[in-house]
């Protein structure tokens, strides 16, 4: 076929786009991920028993603030590099910003803490099984956001895929609060954070052979 | 460069509210442009020229969603294209790892072959490994010029299953040109 067919058959095929199809798509995507991540969770883990009260503590939220910031932050990332084109710019910064928080927050306290408290404090009682929690929670929103960042048209896909990772990790991590007894700190500055990568690390990988369009 | 910019954008603007002859002219002046790019950079390629360029124009249709008005165009169709040619270099090399000393003597007979212009992967032969429900409404609504109401009586399938056939058919095609690279 000429190049001249191709742009004839193409042209043809000319009809008014629906340009809001992004955030179709990633709204999509990020319900039935949450939604599989809930359901994962109920199963597997269960609610936590004192859910009704810790969730009048300040302390709950600033951990659900977290990968919640976390989650706005990768979202925000993945529909830049879901565009030709588009560096990704301050959304860096945003991704940035909440771990340097935890961790500016986790310092101190650990540093105020007797050495002997100190161990205990950083691996809580769950330390073993969160990240790996977290990654299973992951793998519903994972599937679904890498579908959404395809059918867009990413063009750096390792970076793509690390993102979308990110954005899966941090919902699951999320939805694993509803879960998680850990109170501290300092836990969630290194488990969460390492829960969360997990994910990250396996899109970076998988990302230039599942995007690829 | 800024007037191509504006020219390029009014053209692919107006293609993306429906206007099929100014998107055609818009894919016309991209098909150069990228000409143009690709022989720069493909010093000993210049018989795959025309494949990339094709393929890119397809990535840039299937793609044509992702485009922001705030965005220069430039600076999109650009990324593509870069995809698209680093995409053939990686299929090359992977391939060429496997076959370089066969690869090379036909390299010879392939220089004497046809014009220069042709590409050498005929997406017409391409098409016609699609299922027929979706190679026949790319057959018939595109190539042809039947309207969606007469291919669906021509082939049965209903109209719906037409327009979705050729849409489908076009992100198909992408992939078999991945594939064959």
């Amino acid at each position: 076929m000429k190049t001249q067919d191709l742009v004839a058959l193409l042209a043809s095929e000319a009809a008014p786009v629906d340009r809001r199809i992004m955030s179709k798509r990633f709204s999509q995507a990020m319900l039935l991920g949450a939604l599989g991540a809930l359901l994962l969770m109920m199963a597997c883990f269960g609610l936590r028993p004192d859910l009704g009260r810790v969730a009048s503590t300040f302390l709950f939220w600033f951990k659900l603030a977290f990968p919640l910031a976390l989650a706005a932050a990768s979202l925000w990332t993945c529909t830049r590099l879901s565009r030709p084109g588009v560096a990704i710019g301050w959304a860096n910064l945003a991704l940035a910003a909440p771990v340097a928080i935890v961790w500016i927050t986790a310092i101190p306290l650990v540093l105020l803490t007797p050495a002997s408290q100190r161990v205990a404090l950083l691996l809580g009682h769950t330390w073993r099984v969160c990240p790996f929690a977290i990654a299973l929670l992951s793998i519903p929103a994972f599937i679904m956001v890498f579908w959404a960042i395809k059918g867009l048209a990413p063009t750096r896909l390792r970076l793509a895929g690390a993102a979308g990772g990110l954005l899966a990790g941090a919902m699951a991590t999320i939805v694993y609060c509803l879960h998680c007894p850990e109170m501290g700190v300092p836990f969630w500055a290194i488990w969460y954070l390492l829960g969360m990568l997990i994910p990250t690390l396996a899109g970076a990988l998988l990302g230039p052979r599942w995007l690829r369009w | 460069m800024q007037p191509v910019e504006e020219r390029l954008k009014t053209l692919f603007l107006a293609g993306l509210d429906g206007d099929a002859a100014c998107y055609r002219e818009f894919l016309d002046k991209l098909s150069g442009h990228l000409r143009g790019f690709l022989r720069k950079r493909l010093f000993h390629l210049q018989d795959h020229i025309e494949d990339i360029v094709q393929e890119t124009l397809l990535a840039v249709h299937n793609g044509r969603h992702t485009y922001r008005s705030d965005q220069p165009l430039t600076a999109w169709l650009h990324a593509i294209a870069r995809y698209k040619l680093m995409d053939f270099f990686r299929s090359r090399a992977r391939h060429e790892a496997l076959n370089e000393p066969l690869d090379d003597y036909l390299e010879i007979f392939a220089s004497s072959d046809a014009e220069p212009a042709d590409a050498k992967r005929d997406i017409g032969k391409l098409l016609e490994q699609l299922p027929d429900k979706q190679r026949l409404p790319i057959l018939h609504v595109k190539l042809q010029g039947l309207s969606v109401t007469q291919t669906a009586q021509l082939t049965g399938l209903s109209e719906s299953a037409v327009k979705v056939g050729v849409h489908r058919g076009l992100k198909a095609l992408a992939a078999k040109i991945r594939g064959a690279l």
